[in-house]
């Protein structure tokens, strides 16, 4: 198993990223941005968190012009499974390999907190060892995690199972941080190979760090 | 040259946080009658082209592919 993770200047969660994969016994790589491929053994690439070109436009808005991403693009073209944590949402959004986009949250500060999630669809690799209605508890930390699709693409999103969490409290009851439309933290394309979300399940992989709920969702992407 | 001036703003039935914390504060400095506020960005280009059908559809172009996104944002564009 080859976890490739993408790195922009001013990414930020690269190395926790490639530390929470290997614990998992994948073995890594960091590509810089400015290389035009990945390696040709990746089984999942990962575009990590962080604030990739100082977030300048939009977050995620430069970094879709980077040399890398139109070996992104053709990867995810070719049904090549690719995460997209915070940050890397973000510039998913932004390429239009994911639907929607990230706005400023809505009540203007940057959030960083654990926050519990609700499962909601379990159909497909990232979550499938976790099951609808599980609520998991990992930590955002964002500025612009305010989820936005309109009505039409919202219903498309239900209709195709591919909302895969929403923000609640430990119940399960649905909470929303941050202005999310829907409360969704984390949806997929409808094939289901491009994942992203604003959590980091990257930063909940030990208890005694507050949670290890991050450990089975990332344990998806190995089983496949 | 061409001088083109790009403003970028949410769309309409997308909520501008920002332009209602702005709003509120207005109302606590007791600027009574404004009804909305709505916050956007200034992009100002200068454009080697003196041709404004060109720089036109340039700009468009800009504005679709990076500029804006289209999924949350409308774009104005005046040439100069």
């Amino acid at each position: 198993m080859k976890v490739t993770i993408l790195q922009f200047p001013g990414t930020n969660c690269e190395y926790d990223t490639q530390h929470a994969f290997e614990e998992l016994g994948a073995t890594t790589e960091i590509v810089w941005h400015k290389s035009e491929t990945i390696p040709s053994d990746t089984n999942l690439l990962v575009v990590a968190g962080g604030f990739s070109y100082g977030d300048y436009l939009r977050s995620g808005a430069i970094a879709k012009f980077s040399p890398v991403m139109k070996a992104v693009i053709e990867y995810a073209g070719k049904g090549g499974k690719v995460l997209g944590i915070c940050n890397g949402f973000q510039v998913l959004t932004e390429a239009g390999l994911l639907p929607g986009a990230l706005k400023r949250n809505d009540g203007l500060h940057f959030i960083s907190k654990h926050h519990h999630l609700k499962v909601e669809n379990n159909d497909n690799i990232f979550l499938e060892k976790l099951n609808n209605g599980d609520v998991v508890n990992i930590p955002i930390a964002h500025h612009d995690g305010n989820y936005f699709i309109d009505e039409a693409g919202l219903a498309e999103l239900e209709e195709n199972k591919q909302i895969l969490l929403r923000y609640t409290d430990s119940e399960g009851t649905t909470q929303n941080p941050n202005g999310s439309v829907s409360s969704i933290a984390g949806v997929c394309n409808k094939e289901k190979t491009v994942f992203g979300l604003m959590p980091h399940p990257e930063r909940a992989m030990e208890s005694i760090l507050g949670s290890d709920d991050g450990v089975k969702m990332l344990q998806g992407f190995l089983a496949s | 040259m061409t001088t083109a001036i790009v403003n970028v703003s949410l769309k309409a039935g997308v909520l501008d946080s920002q332009g209602k914390a702005v709003h509120h504060a207005l109302d606590s400095l007791h600027f009574d009658g404004v009804s909305d506020v709505r916050i956007g960005k200034q992009i100002v280009l200068q454009l080697d082209t003196d041709d404004k059908t060109v720089a036109m559809t340039e700009v468009e172009k800009m504005c679709e592919e990076i500029l804006a996104n289209t999924v949350i944002e409308d774009y104005k564009i005046e040439l100069i």
